[in-house]
């Protein structure tokens, strides 16, 4: 069932409705809530490789709803240290549970500091 | 400026049950309520029930409307007993098709036809020029609202809202329509679809489709649910229905995209000659039914390729949501059209494996 709308304060956002969460030094990306509920539910995730790059603003993978096909947009830049395997089994984690076992991928960004760059959660909602 | 959208006499009733509006052919329509996938499953499992009155009503009458329909329609409208309908296509010159269509036999000299959304202007243009003196081509879409009522629980549900008299509702044949008040609401019947699903199309005057919808969505035993545009899509993808727009259009004809048991040839109709030419010589593309390995999912406009050099369009895909495979219909040169042929499908710039596959991709177990 899908997840009540939140947007938690721990977060670090995009404008593309992505968010960033660092653990241990790497950063983990996703999509907010917003974006899976305009999305619908979510039956493919296309992820980048392993080792792949991201560039900050670019497209990293894809997400595919029954109806329309989302290019996913990479918050910050850096290399692909790990995909979520289980989003590609089970695509609908993302609609479910978007900030925890629907984690998109996880980045050794270039910068870490880069992450001060994003909005806060207060400045995202603003945008909705 | 595109106009403001047109609202179907049921708006009210969607946004109470907070379906996600999206505009489709200058309607506002639901896309679904609670979600594709489950809508759909509920079709095929149990009932769903669907707002189609954004679907077009053309009746034709006078003197002349048999003739005219004779010569308009690719099937032949004689083979259509009084109480019967039938799916036909509206063609022009080159044989392409104007729009697909149902057409109901009244009593008399009338007949009424069930066409797509986005059409009802042209179709009627199309007609009335065609029409001798004293035939009428008359637009009726604003008086009707149309529901329809789909899956194999459809006919228990229609059951407990029909009345004593008259023959059951699962006595009716296919193609084949009855006036009914239902639920006290005056109702053409009509036992069509565009799911692959039992169950029927109801026409009501349009004022009266909430009290329709309400009476249907109370008999929850069934486990009927509201259902949006988006499973009616997926629904009719998975048996492989052309949707007009997409998989067919003005430019492409019914014998290219294997529509051919719905034409009558030997007789005079708009675009008959290029049908005879297409049935004695050959076309030189056919629509196919399309599986993609992988879980990939084909998307309208995704270039379908052979030995790497691009043979033909996808014009339709989904995830399909009872297979749990991407599915697609797209057109390819006849040499690539035999089942089993496999062809690639370019989904976001890296060419998929899919072999084609004779539609309908869903074929019910019998249990």
């Amino acid at each position: 069932m899908a997840a009540d709308e939140s947007y938690p304060e721990e977060l670090r956002y995009h404008r593309e409705h992505d968010w960033v969460r660092m653990e241990d030094g790497e950063a983990v990306f996703g999509i907010t809530w917003y974006a899976q509920d305009a999305l619908g539910e979510v039956v493919y995730f296309e992820p980048p490789a392993v080792g792949a790059r991201v560039e900050a603003d670019g497209s990293y993978g894809s997400l595919e709803s029954v109806k329309a096909v989302s290019d996913v947009i990479a918050p910050l830049s850096g290399t692909v240290t790990a995909v979520n395997d289980a989003v590609t089994e089970t695509p609908e984690l993302v609609n479910d549970d978007p900030y925890g076992q629907g984690w998109l991928i996880r980045v050794a960004l270039d910068d870490v500091a880069s992450v001060d760059s994003l909005l806060d959660v207060a400045a995202y909602q603003a945008l909705l | 400026m595109s106009p403001a959208p047109r609202r179907t006499p049921l708006y009210e009733r969607h946004l109470e049950l907070t379906a996600r509006m999206v505009d489709f052919a200058g309607w506002e329509m639901p896309v679904y309520y609670v979600g594709i996938n489950e809508e759909h499953r509920a079709v095929r499992a149990r009932a769903g029930v669907f707002d189609t009155s954004h679907m077009g009503q053309l009746e034709i009458s006078g003197n002349g409307s048999t003739n005219l329909l004779r010569r308009a329609l690719a099937n032949d409208v004689d083979r259509i007993e009084p109480g019967g309908a039938q799916y036909t296509f509206l063609l022009n010159e080159k044989g392409g098709i104007v729009d697909d269509l149902i057409v109901y036999r009244m009593e008399g000299n009338r007949w009424l036809l069930i066409v797509n959304a986005s059409n009802v202007d042209v179709d009627r243009e199309h007609l009335a020029g065609l029409a001798a003196r004293g035939t009428a081509v008359r637009d009726r879409s604003d008086e009707y609202a149309m529901i329809a009522l789909q899956g194999p629980l459809a006919f228990d549900l229609l059951t407990g809202l029909w009345p004593k008299r008259g023959a059951a509702p699962d006595a009716m044949r296919p193609f084949s329509w009855v006036e009914q008040t239902i639920a006290k609401v005056p109702c053409i019947v009509a036992r069509t679809g565009y799911t692959g699903e039992p169950g029927v199309e109801l026409l009501c005057p349009a004022e009266r489709a909430p009290e329709l919808w309400d009476a249907i969505l109370a008999q929850r035993e069934h486990g009927v649910v509201p259902c949006g545009l988006g499973a009616r899509d997926t629904l009719r993808l998975e048996m492989g229905f052309p949707l007009h727009g997409q998989d067919i259009d003005a430019k492409t004809t019914p014998i290219e995209a294997g529509l051919d048991r719905f034409v009558a040839p030997g007789r005079e109709f708009t675009g008959s000659k290029v049908i005879e030419r297409q049935l004695a010589k050959g076309v030189k593309r056919r629509l196919v039914g399309l599986r993609v390995v992988d879980r990939a999912i084909p998307r309208e406009g995704y270039p379908i390729l052979a030995d790497g050099e691009k043979v033909g369009t996808v014009t339709s895909g989904t995830l399909s949501p009872s297979l749990d495979e991407g599915i697609g219909l797209g057109y390819v040169p006849p040499a690539l059209a035999e089942t089993g042929t496999i062809v690639q499908v370019e989904i976001r710039g890296r060419p998929r494996d899919a072999e084609v596959v004779p539609t309908p991709f869903y074929v019910k177990q019998e249990s």
